[in-house]
């Protein structure tokens, strides 16, 4: 179980990490200045476990992998937005920040108690009682993630073998 | 047979490729810059297998080269050891990383280019499947040269008509922004055609494929056409024959056309790209710092049309009136052309070529409370420094018409003989 982190629809890279803290790649270092200028309590007082939820269009702006890292650094367990941009969901699925597409954003406040099943996508509001199913991964995404990401694939695997 | 982007595959895959389908694709070039390639290097190293081809990796300085802090310098270091240690020969640091693939000529009609920058999509105006990836991706792709892809459906954007005065192809796209929203086209490729398109040239064809990953696209395209054949030989080093890819019966998802006629100068307010509206609904607005430059308007046709409006004038004593030329050879261009002195007896600051004040680690950066107007191509908050600034995007022209009065202004005003 673990605490909901409510954001808008757009949350643009800039806004999970601004670019001048993009000097380091250490995840923990970056995630000291996660949401810094939109909810500065985030970096502060997330715990290990606790969910961010958002609406249309989450990770949209740059191609910088440093926002998911900053985010999977603070250690949030997952996200799980309406909708994903492009680039921010292949980077979050290439470096092992679980992701769920799920429309719960208007079932949820923040603050609300999530328990979210990563395996079988199913997420419960704990807080209000409501249930609901992510749409699932294709499947050769899945093989990257159950790798733990596309370095630990590449490792023991070639790049065909996603097909 | 098909969209743009199913051309461009089906070309690459010697068979017919269409829209929903996931394939695995040899990459012709991997991009990546003094901000991106640490990561790939880092996945690069983690994977401990060999580089492909080492032709095929381009790495660039320019998001905040030369170095403007100690971390930043330390990194950079580490990306030339990385180079020499690897023998990459394809190194670059006279500009932002976009306009030199250009003209180094590295973007062609039919290639696949990766990009750990999300405006790689910019490779689009000429036929150039350019994709923004993420860093460890780039990393995974030195080593196997290949990358997957859902090849995308695809928004036709039908352009017809002619600019107004004053109104260029920066206004348009903005608009266009502004009709489909940021995410408009996630995941989709955009093709951007019609007489409007047909009657630009190059440099102003480019802001639609830069500006698509504004509206969420995974690639902006534009057919190939004599004007793009004709750049590519006398602009560029790129060594034809280049293909003459244009789409073949295609099957869109969408259809926008849209009169160009009518759109008066555009400018895309704080805090979003697709916050657009008519300039004249902010005239006025006092402005801190205007800044002219970037992978969307640092050509030198876009500092011409800004030091023709400026030629004789001053800039407002309290604005800040910051030029990054795009590359060395745009720079070569102004020295020779005169346009240095024009800018520089105006009392602008010409920096150093590359992404400038654009990404906010260097060259101008703002504080809280001022407003920036500027010819990027994304104003978030937060993007050019403090998060309590403000930026506003628009042409070149309405750029100089504001360094002059130091207040939005409409150019038009500074266009009549």
């Amino acid at each position: 179980m673990g605490k909901v982190w409510k954001f808008g629809h757009n949350v643009n890279t800039d806004v999970i990490i601004p670019a001048r803290y993009n000097i380091t790649i250490d995840e923990k270092e970056l995630a000291k200045n996660v949401f810094c200028e939109v909810k500065p309590d985030y970096a502060k007082t997330v715990n290990p476990g606790d969910v961010i939820v958002a609406g249309d269009n989450f990770g949209c702006g740059s191609s910088r992998e440093h926002a998911p890292i900053a985010l999977k650094g603070s250690g949030a367990k997952c996200i799980i937005a309406k909708s994903y941009a492009r680039i921010f969901f292949r980077n979050a699925i290439n470096i092992g920040l679980p992701i769920l597409e799920c429309d719960v954003y208007d079932d949820v406040q923040e603050g609300d108690e999530f328990d979210v099943n990563l395996e079988t996508g199913i997420i419960r509001n704990i807080t209000n009682g409501k249930e609901f199913q992510a749409k699932p991964l294709p499947e050769f995404v899945l093989k990257i993630v159950n790798a733990g990401g596309i370095v630990n694939f590449l490792k023991s695997h070639n790049i065909e073998e996603l097909q | 047979m098909g969209t743009l982007v199913e051309e461009i595959f089906s070309r690459k895959l010697g068979r017919p490729v269409k829209a929903g389908e996931i394939v695995m694709v040899d990459v012709d070039y991997m991009m990546t810059h003094d901000n991106t390639s640490p990561l790939a290097i880092k996945a690069f190293r983690d994977i401990g297998k060999p580089i492909m081809d080492k032709d095929r990796v381009v790495i660039h300085f320019d998001h905040a080269y030369p170095a403007p802090n100690v971390l930043a310098a330390e990194t950079q270091k580490k990306i030339v050891d990385f180079m020499k240690e690897q023998s990459i020969k394809n190194f670059y640091h006279q500009g932002i990383c976009h306009q030199v693939m250009i003209e180094e000529g590295f973007v062609t009609p039919g290639k696949i280019i990766i990009g750990g920058d999300s405006h790689s999509n910019t490779y689009g105006a000429f036929g150039c499947f350019g994709v923004g990836f993420g860093s460890t991706e780039i990393g995974v792709a030195w080593i196997s040269g290949k990358t997957w892809f859902r090849v995308p459906e695809t928004i036709h954007i039908k352009l017809t008509g002619k600019n107004l005065p004053g109104s260029y192809a920066k206004d348009v796209m903005i608009y266009v922004a502004g009709k489909l929203g940021m995410d408009g086209a996630t995941y989709k490729s955009v093709e951007f055609s019609g007489e409007y398109i047909d009657r630009l040239p190059m440099h102003e064809r480019i802001i639609f494929p830069n500006m698509s990953t504004e509206i969420g696209a995974k690639c902006g395209l534009i057919a190939v056409d004599d004007t793009t054949i004709k750049f590519l030989e006398n602009e560029t080093k790129a060594e034809g024959p280049f293909e003459k890819i244009v789409p073949v019966n295609p099957r869109y998802e969408r259809e926008i056309e849209i009169n160009v006629d009518e759109i008066e100068p555009q400018v895309a307010c704080h805090p979003d790209v697709d916050n657009a509206r008519p300039l004249k609904d902010v005239e006025g607005l006092p402005i801190d710092e205007v800044f002219l430059g970037t992978c969307t308007n640092g050509r030198y046709e876009d500092i011409e049309i800004f030091a023709d409006i400026i030629k004789g004038k001053k800039v407002s004593r309290f604005t800040r009136v910051l030029v990054n030329p795009a590359s060395r050879n745009v720079l070569q261009k102004m020295i020779d052309k005169g346009l240095v002195k024009i800018l520089q007896d105006a009392g602008v600051t010409i920096g150093v070529t590359g992404c400038g004040a654009c990404i906010g680690r260097h060259a101008g950066l703002l504080a809280p409370g001022e407003k920036a107007f500027t010819t990027m191509n994304r104003n978030f908050v937060g993007r050019m420094g403090s998060a309590e600034a403000e930026i506003y995007l628009g042409s070149p022209a309405a750029a100089a018409a504001t360094a002059i009065e130091g207040k939005i202004t409409d150019p038009r005003k500074y266009m009549r003989a």
